[in-house]
Order: structure tokens, then sequence, then C-alpha cells
């Protein structure tokens, strides 16, 4: 027998009381293995942006757009080095609830402002060589099993062209994947030209201009240059940063960050209570027990760490199988979410939040227990035993 | 000081304090015990035998004068070298054996053990030996509640045997039991002193039990009143 059997052996002598105090820390790291990989789901844009990219729209609202003759004048500002746009297209393929994200956009300035983008160079050259060339993201093309050289008609909900149809067809010219996992592969991009010339209304109009700064430092500078240039026109603009406008696109959602740490907070609350109690009464029963051991000539600190390892124990027994459950319910969740959370996966970062959270857990639930049995006279707790 | 003596109280005083109110338990107390002697300790409830089995064992400390093992101080030590000199030389038999429940009778016997640096297989090898030395080694993996409180007595004295102490410490150690699983005991006890030359202290009410011991102290009011040796 070891120092940590001892612990085991406590942890085990009341099973049913340890297997219901286990299955509710397992519920709790659900939830928080669960909630905060959605947290950082749509985070994803906003952690992921570059740090030196811009993003202008319109000041109404970001679904107006702006003029394309705005991309010119952007592109002479002092301090901008790249400058591209896009438009949302409203993508869906075969019927409107199989809605998907793809972006009309100028593609060989658009290649070059997200180098994030991994794109085999042959496909690179044959999409920009291709009018109705379109690269698709990995994530997307396994979505709905397209594969390179498919020819595929994309309807719109928004645009459509003169004859009424609203179908534009695209060739699939390259897959394309992203270094890290959590960036999003769930859109594709075609070229604006060719939808541009196509569409009936709007035409020469962009969504929204992405803009590269020749420095981040500059971010501001450039931004406010931007917006004073178009404040007495028709369509005035709104820049900011790419990562500013992504966590202003979440904020309209609501405030999830409030609602995810409130359900948290409330499972754990609860679990801080229940383990608590469990290890608080666990060592008041075994007063004389404590004593024994201090007699035989356990020291303070040994009784105090045996206190403590049971409860990091427990802590243990219930936080690896919640998120190992977590992760494993993100996963199978993860291509049902492909469409709405693209990015949705247990991350690196979440592990590591959650054992943080396991070892407050058992610091904050034993350290109370421990130090009782550190603090307990031998004689007093004899006679008590 | 007596130098040839194992354990020696000298001018000891121990009191408890209850509230606001002082109460005495020894003052000037003069107590020494030689190597290889087996004393019973008789006394009315109160008398201060729980409290002298408690600074004997280094489980308690006195309020005033000092306590000698092997002519070094004890009653001075830290919490931790005091535990450290408990786990080397004293071993405790209490009245309810105090077994941890969770632990079968080799592992609940390990336990001092698991105090020193000696191997997993030293370990198990010192186990069975104190298991057999009792007389329970057929019971090593029978868990405290599959066995009787003779049975689990055994166990206990194994544990308190099994680093080797030079003084075993038994408060009431057949105060649970009947008479014949008592004379047991008292036998093993009598076996350890005799045969392994453990020095022992045991208190007690049964004037039965104390005649095993080759000395009988009586306690009254925190003062030897009479010694007598055992028949």
């Amino acid at each position: 027998m070891t120092t940590p059997g001892l612990m085991w052996k406590n942890v085990w002598r009341h099973k049913l009381r340890t297997i219901l105090t286990i299955v509710s820390i397992l519920i709790a790291f659900l939830i928080f293995g669960v909630l905060r990989s959605f947290d950082h789901a749509l985070h994803a844009g906003v952690d992921l942006a570059a740090a030196d990219r811009l993003v202008v729209v319109n000041r109404i609202n970001f679904t107006v757009s702006l003029p394309y003759a705005y991309v010119n004048k952007i592109a002479a500002v002092d301090g901008v080095k790249k400058v591209t746009f896009a438009n949302w297209f409203g993508a869906y393929w075969q019927e409107p609830r199989n809605q998907l994200a793809a972006f009309a956009v100028d593609p060989e300035s658009w290649l070059e402002s997200y180098p994030e983008m991994v794109v085999d160079p042959e496909d690179r050259s044959r999409f920009l060589a291709n009018r109705t060339g379109a690269l698709v993201g990995a994530n997307l093309a396994q979505r709905f099993g397209w594969k390179k050289g498919d020819r595929i008609p994309l309807p719109s909900t928004i645009w459509s062209k003169p004859d009424g149809s609203k179908v534009w067809e695209i060739t699939i010219e390259g897959i394309f994947t992203a270094a890290d996992e959590r960036s999003d592969t769930t859109y594709l991009i075609f070229h604006h030209d060719y939808f541009n010339e196509a569409r009936a209304f709007a035409k020469d109009t962009v969504g929204w201009i992405v803009v590269t700064t020749t420095s981040h430092e500059r971010n501001s500078e450039v931004a406010r240059a931007i917006d004073d240039m178009f404040f007495n026109s028709a369509h005035q603009t709104k820049t900011d940063t790419e990562k500013a406008f992504s966590a202003a696109f979440i904020k309209q959602i609501g405030n999830i960050g409030l609602i995810i740490t409130s359900v948290v907070g409330a499972a754990f609350f609860t679990i801080l209570v229940i383990t608590g109690t469990t290890m608080a009464l666990a060592i008041r029963e075994r007063t004389g027990e404590i004593a024994v051991l201090k007699t035989i000539g356990f020291t303070g600190k040994r009784v105090f760490a045996l206190v403590l390892g049971e409860s990091f124990f427990l802590a243990l027994l219930g936080g690896i199988p919640g998120l190992l459950l977590a992760a494993g319910l993100i996963a199978g969740v993860r291509a049902t979410l492909a469409g709405v959370l693209p990015t949705m996966v247990f991350s690196g970062q979440t592990i590591v939040e959650g054992l943080a959270v396991i070892v407050l857990l058992a610091l904050v639930t034993g350290i109370l227990p421990a130090a009782n049995a550190l603090r307990l006279n031998i004689s007093a707790g004899l006679a008590r035993g | 000081m007596s130098t040839s003596a194992l354990i020696e109280l000298k001018r000891v005083s121990k009191s408890y304090r209850k509230g606001k109110i002082v109460i005495p338990i020894f003052e000037d107390l003069d107590f020494a015990l030689s190597p290889g002697e087996f004393i019973a300790v008789m006394g009315p409830s109160g008398s201060g035998k729980t409290t002298l089995l408690n600074l004997l064992g280094g489980v308690d400390r006195p309020t005033s004068g000092e306590i000698r093992f092997g002519g070094k101080r004890i009653d001075n030590l830290s919490e931790s070298r005091l535990a450290a000199w408990r786990a080397r030389n004293v071993g405790f038999i209490f009245q309810f054996y105090n077994l941890l429940p969770m632990l079968n009778a080799a592992r609940n016997v390990e336990l001092p053990l698991l105090l020193t640096r000696l191997s997993r297989r030293k370990r198990r090898e010192n186990v069975a030996a104190a298991l057999e030395i009792v007389g329970i080694g057929d019971r090593a993996r029978h868990s405290p509640s599959e066995m009787s409180g003779g049975q689990q007595q055994r166990v206990a004295i194994a544990r308190a045997i099994v680093s080797d102490p030079k003084m075993l410490l038994a408060d009431e150690p057949t105060g649970d039991l009947d008479r014949d699983s008592a004379n047991e005991i008292l036998t093993v006890l009598q076996q350890l002193n005799r045969d392994f030359g453990k020095t022992i202290v045991m208190v007690t009410h049964d004037p039965e039990a104390a005649k095993y011991a080759r000395r009988i102290l009586h306690l009254d009011k925190g003062r030897f009143v009479e010694a007598e040796l055992a028949s």
C-alpha cells in the first residue's frame, strides 16, 4: 500500500455517496466543456482575426452595400497596404434549408489578404484563370460531398439575374484548408466579376471592404482617415478592426458570455456546495481515525495531504470523464452544427481551463477539511472518535 | 535522573483549561520506567491514567516538567519531530482497536510502515511477521468487519509492534472483550514483554487483567498511591 493508495481507499469507503458526488461533478464539467466550446466557437473569429486587418462597412448597417468606387479610393489612403472586398451571396444547396456561406470576392486580392487560407498552387492558378471558378472550404466540401472539378448550380436567396433566375453555376477548382483547426473552412469564394455582371440590381457595389494596413499600430489612424473621407457622402462608412467587427457581430446575438458564465457559475456553485459538504462530512466522521493516524506517527502535514488528496481524487474522477464526455459530444454534433457553428471544436484551451477548474474545485472543497485535520488535537480527537 | 530508565517523567505537571477553570491532573509527578518492564496502571475514572499514557506516548505535552526517553528530552520536540519519535519508539493499543474499516488486516498493520523508507517487499515481510506473532497470520486479507473483537485487537497489536518500537502503550486493551478473548490478548502482551523485551504500560480497570503485568501501580487524583507486584 502507498499513501495515494490510502487516499483512494478513503474515497471509496462510502461507495454510493462517492458515486453520487462524482456524477454531480461529471455533469458540471460536461456543461462546462460544452458551453466553453460553444463560447470559443462563437469567438473563434475574434481570436483568429488578424491584427492588421480592418473591415469597412456601411455606417447604416453591414447589410447595406457600398459603392465599388470606394475600393480604389481606400487603396490610396496612407497606411493602407492591401484592399479587397466581398459580397454576401446568400447561397443554399439544393434546398433553402441547406444554407451555406458563399462570398463573391475579388479573387487575387482576397487570397493575398487572407494568407491563412491554404490552397494548392495549381488550384489557385486554375481558380484565378476561370471566371466561374470557386474555391471551397474543406468542411463545406465534406458536408455536401463536393470534390474538385464538380460543376454545381449555386442558388441565392438574395440575388437574381435579369431573366429572373437566381442560380449561378460555378466550378470547384480547389478545396482550401486552414492551418488552425479553429479556422472556418465552411464557406466558398467565387469571382465577384462573374457575380456582379449577372445580377439584376445593386450592380457595382460591394458588401464590405477589407483593408490590410502597413502596421497594426496605424489601424486607428487609417480607420479614422477612411471614415473621414466618406463623412459627407451618401454612403458613410464605419471602419473597425477585424477583431472588433467580429465581436460586434457576435454581440448582435446577445450577451452570450454572460449567459454562459451564469450557467457555468450556477453549476459550479452547486458542485462546490455538494463536494464541500461531502468532504466536510467525510472528515468529520473520521475524526477518531485521523487522531489514530497522528498517534501512530503521521505528521499534521501528511494528514493534510491525505485529506486534500482525497479531494483531488474526487474532482479528477468527476472532472476528467465530464470533460471527455463533453469532447465526445462536441465531436458528435460537430457535423450537425457545421452550418451554424463551423468552428465548434473541443480545443486545447478548453482542456487547460477545465483542468484548472478541477484543481480549483479540489483546493476549495478540500482545504478547509484538510486544515481541520491538520489542526486536530490528538487526545481530543481520540476522545471524540 | 536515572540513566537506566527507558522513559522518565520529572516533576511533571499537567492541567487542562475548561473555559476559565483550570483542572489540574498531575502536580510535580515523578515516574520512571525501566526497559523490559510490564506495568499495569489502575485507578478510578479521572485519576489521570489516560493522561499519563498520553504524556508517555508524546501525544500530549506537560504543562511543566520534563519527559525524557533514553535520556533525551522529548517534551520540547516540534510537532513533526515528536510524530517521528512516536512512529519509531511507541506502539499504541486502544480499547476499541481503532482499525481503519476500509483496509484489510494486513493493510491496517502496514500503516505505520508507510512512514518508513522500507521497500514494499520488506514491508510485506514485516507485516506477515507481526501478524504471525499475534497469532492471526491466516486473517491477513480479512477486513475488520469480518473479524471478532479479539481478532481485531490482535490486528491492532500487530500494528503497534510492526515497526518494532521499544515501548507499547495500551489503554484498556481488554475493555471491550469477553473474558476468554481478554485473556488471549493479555497472553499476547505478556509474550511480547517476555520474548521480545517490549516495555509495556497498560491502563486497566480490570484487576484480572492487571495480574498479567509484572508490576501494578495505583493512581488516584494524579498521584501514585500504591504499588504492588503482580502475582
